[in-house]
């Protein structure tokens, strides 16, 4: 029986918080080590987690969700997430790895063959999650465009909601171009036949020939079709435009609801979106981002979630709801928000490793007591952990 | 320049990519994609105490007569990614990619070349190239529009532009100091501005400063131009003067720019890629030699690789008769699309009168010659043979050492490293342990620092 609840977490610097890295457990000299990140990786595999999804953008860290700031008190630099999850991709076996990658600033085809190939050095493990680069500091880091500014973005401004929309349909081509690089060498496709000399059968290669407004890709891919045929594509959304995204695009989203009711509005809203794009019979799974401070006591959770506020000057919020308690109290809003129809949870601890290890050896056995998550992997590719099926090539014949 | 008696050979492996001389067909051939492969290689290239694994670069699939070619190993694995996966399952080894400046932009190369050295402890070696055709083009945003002046161009503004990203950082900036609640020390790590003709950037770059600084820079160009722009700058070059003569010339000539860069003969190394075939004796190297010669080239591939110079449809050609009559066509549109030797056979009409001549002299059928121009192993022989020529080739100054490309994937580097390797320890010519942690220790180069 495949399970029913999934459960990621969101690895980034020294964990949520700004001031995570000063907490005794902390190794804020280590965020740029490989032995920090296979450590972390390591320990959220023996929770049994579906995933583990690395953040990233292309400019450094910043108080300001706008623009650069000048703090010296806060995590400031970072690496590139593809090769984070490359670099722990051996040393793990069965924990999905799904890193960061920046649609509006890169180029696909790069892309393409980078997630293939680490679906190959995981053997099946790799996702990606795919991230409109919408900063004018990134922007001025690449040079070669300007961006609309979205800096004032209210809902209702047609034009700031063009601009939007603009990045988002180039992120669905670009994702399109990905998916049919994916699919542009159909399995099999090297045949090896010493008799006739040929490595290849160039029948089973297919150009992907795609023209958009902001791009054309020709393919085939240099890299063969990966282990899992199509790795997982997930996507972050917060309103109507990103959810069409997810609903078009993406076998996984990341959301993030108030409450559960809220959940079922939102969910509501990516299934529309999922069956204008003709994919209402494919499984798309939503997770629920959550920032979570977890102790045994709530106590506990409460002060220490002061003492962080405190030193970082400000109290804390973010994108996604904010829990503090205990893992037995997450337990049920995990099963209150599962009730609700998401897939699961993305946690994201607000501290390294102490919220972490509060999922591990607490909330997940507590889920398990309860006989809501897994007991042991139950397969060996991401997709076979989400009850996804490895999908057929669209280039091959029936 | 002063001679060094018992120089240090420096030793490299190359994982065989997409050309004939990779012999897919031999039942020892493994998978050239799977992970599996690139952890063996690596594994017996630092089992040879070896100074790095190198990578090439092609970005479409190489074509034919408008065909996917399909003789050869077709596909390989995203640069970047591979080598992060192997930093896990090494130490010392060095890895180097080759990343090219034309599709690329370099806030993006800077800060993945930080991270392999960061997630390496100091190993990373970019291999820069310029990709100079429109059909590779067709795969990028930027498309195929760079002619070639304006593609080198790019490159050294490219590279300068990245080197400046990856200075921007010095070093000292994180001191994340729990008790004082200090990260930086400065509020401003990473900022850089830089406007040419090519790049008009400005901002903080997000990578601090890795292990070796920056990468190891490797520039594998032949030209004139490939040349001066490898003496003003780069660590080391790729190159493909393998036999003494060539080697030399080439080694006297490159090491003789550096002087007016303000360059000693020891900061830019000289590393010819080199395949080998090793066995018992001489007598049997020979004969294996020979049979993989037969092996790399089929009856196939001796029409195909023949076509690329004819430029034409030879398919109803018998390999093993005698040269087509007719004359290669001669224009802008070569048959052979993405293969380096559209570059090579510049003047086609010239090479089939040299080949035909070739031919006729030795009485060779299509194969034969087609073996006899392509395909050649630099060294032939039992261990000890190879050792020799190998230690003569760098006391001589024809290289400071070689790149090994083994004909099977992934096992081919097992026979050299077990073999030959112990020979050239034995003389004291090869380290038999790794006695720094960066490549730039293993390459002997000293260490850049922070910048002041
Ligand atoms: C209103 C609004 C909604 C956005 N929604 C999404 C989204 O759902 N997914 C996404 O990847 N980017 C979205 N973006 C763009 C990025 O969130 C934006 O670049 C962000 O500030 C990057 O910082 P972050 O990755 O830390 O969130 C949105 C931008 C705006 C202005």
């Amino acid at each position: 029986m495949p399970t029913p609840l999934h459960l990621a977490v969101a690895l980034d610097g020294a964990g949520w918080h700004p001031a995570a890295w000063r907490e005794p457990d902390a190794r804020p000299t280590e965020l740029l080590t490989p032995g920090y990140w296979v450590d972390l990786v390591t320990e959220a595999e023996r929770g049994l987690l579906d995933l583990v999804t690395f953040e990233d953008a292309f400019a450094l860290q910043s108080g300001d969700r706008w623009a650069p700031d000048e703090r010296t008190d806060q995590v400031r630099g970072r690496l590139d997430a593809v090769q984070v999850a490359a670099r722990v991709a051996p040393l793990t076996r069965s924990i999905g790895l799904v890193p960061t990658a920046v649609v509006t600033h890169t180029e696909p085809f790069h892309l393409s063959k980078a997630i293939a190939t680490l679906d190959f050095v995981s053997t099946g493990r790799a996702g990606v999650r795919v991230r409109v680069g919408a900063l004018p500091a990134e922007a001025a880091h690449i040079g070669r465009r300007q961006l609309p500014d979205l800096r004032e973005l209210d809902p209702a401004d047609p034009v700031a909601q063009a601009g939007l929309r603009e990045l988002f349909d180039e992120a669905a081509d670009w994702v399109e171009v990905l998916r049919r690089l994916w699919d542009s060498w159909e399995d099999g496709a090297e045949v090896r036949d010493v008799a006739t000399g040929r490595f290849v059968d160039v029948g089973k290669l297919h150009y992907v020939d795609f023209a958009g407004p902001h791009f054309s890709v020709r393919g085939p891919s240099i890299t063969p079709r990966p282990p899992q045929g199509q790795p997982l594509v997930a996507a972050l959304a917060h309103q109507a435009v990103p959810y069409e995204l997810v609903g078009r695009s993406a076998d996984l989203g990341f959301v993030t609801p108030t409450d559960a009711a809220d959940a079922a509005r939102i969910l509501a809203e990516i299934r529309t979106a999922q069956a204008a794009a003709g994919r209402a019979e494919e499984t798309v799974h939503v997770l629920g981002d959550l920032v979570v401070f977890l102790d045994e006591d709530e106590a506990t959770a409460r002060s220490r979630k002061d003492r962080l506020d405190e030193r970082a000057g400000s109290e804390y919020t973010s994108d996604a709801a904010v829990f503090v308690g205990t893992p037995s109290g997450l337990a049920d809003l995990v099963a209150d928000w599962t009730q609700a129809g998401l897939s699961g949870l993305r946690l994201r601890p607000a501290t390294l490793p102490h919220d972490l290890r509060q999922v591990t050896t607490a909330l997940v056995p507590e889920l398990q007591r309860r006989g809501l998550f897994r007991t042991a992997y139950e397969a060996s590719t991401l997709r076979g952990l989400l009850g996804l099926p490895r999908p057929a090539n669209r280039y091959a014949a029936v | 320049m002063t001679k060094q008696v018992h120089k240090q050979v420096h030793l490299a492996a190359h994982f065989p990519g997409v050309n004939n001389t990779t012999v897919w067909s031999d039942p020892a051939a493994g998978s050239h994609i799977e992970f599996e492969s690139f952890r063996r290689f690596a594994q017996a290239a630092e089992r040879g105490k070896f100074d790095f694994m190198f990578l090439a670069e092609g970005l479409r699939l190489r074509e034919q007569n408008g065909a996917i070619y399909d003789l050869d190993v077709v596909g390989r694995p995203d640069t970047f990614t591979v080598l992060a996966a192997v930093a896990a399952v090494t130490e010392h080894l060095g890895l180097a990619g080759t990343i090219n400046s034309t599709f690329n932009e370099p806030y993006e190369v800077a800060r993945e070349f930080a991270t392999l050295d960061h997630l390496s402890g100091g190993r990373a070696a970019w291999n820069v190239v310029t990709s100079w055709d429109a059909f590779t083009g067709e795969n990028f945003r930027r498309g195929g529009f760079l002619p070639q002046d304006q593609r080198y161009e790019r490159a050294r503004t490219f590279l300068a532009t990245a080197m400046e990203l990856l200075d921007s950082w010095r070093g000292d900036e994180i001191v994340a100091d729990k008790e004082t609640g200090e990260f930086l020390r400065t509020p401003t790590p990473g900022r850089f501005a830089h406007s040419d003709a090519h790049f008009d950037i400005s901002g903080q770059f997000d990578v601090p400063r890795s292990p070796q600084g920056r990468p190891v820079v490797f520039q594998a160009g032949d030209s004139d131009e490939g040349r001066e722009f490898a003496a003003s700058g780069a660590d080391a070059i790729f190159s493909r003067h393998g036999t003494k003569e060539a080697g030399q010339a080439f080694y006297a000539d490159v090491k003789g720019r550096l002087a007016k860069y303000g360059r000693t003969p020891e900061e830019l190394l000289i590393l010819p890629a080199a395949t080998f075939v090793v066995a018992d004796t001489d007598a049997e190297a020979a004969e294996l030699a020979a049979e993989v010669r037969k092996q790399q080239v089929s009856g196939q591939t001796a029409l195909r690789k023949l076509e690329e110079v004819w430029n034409r449809d030879l398919s109803g050609y018998d390999p093993d008769g005698p040269l087509p009559e007719v004359d290669p066509l001669v224009g802008e549109n070569t048959v052979a699309k993405g293969r380096a030797s559209v570059r090579m056979n510049r003047d086609p009409l010239a090479v089939a009168v040299a080949w035909r001549e070739q031919a006729e002299a030795k009485g060779l059928s299509i194969r034969e010659l087609m073996i006899e121009v392509s395909s050649r192993q630099n060294f032939i022989g039992s261990p000890a043979t190879v050792a020799d020529q190998i230690d003569d080739l760098v006391q001589s100054d024809a290289s400071d050492g070689f790149i090994l490309v083994p004909h099977i994937t992934p096992g081919g580097l097992d026979v050299f490293v077990d073999t030959v390797v112990p020979l050239l320890q034995e003389r004291g010519v090869h380290r038999t342990d790794y006695t720094g942690t960066t490549l730039r220790d293993h390459l002997g180069l000293a260490p850049l620092g922070g910048t002041a």
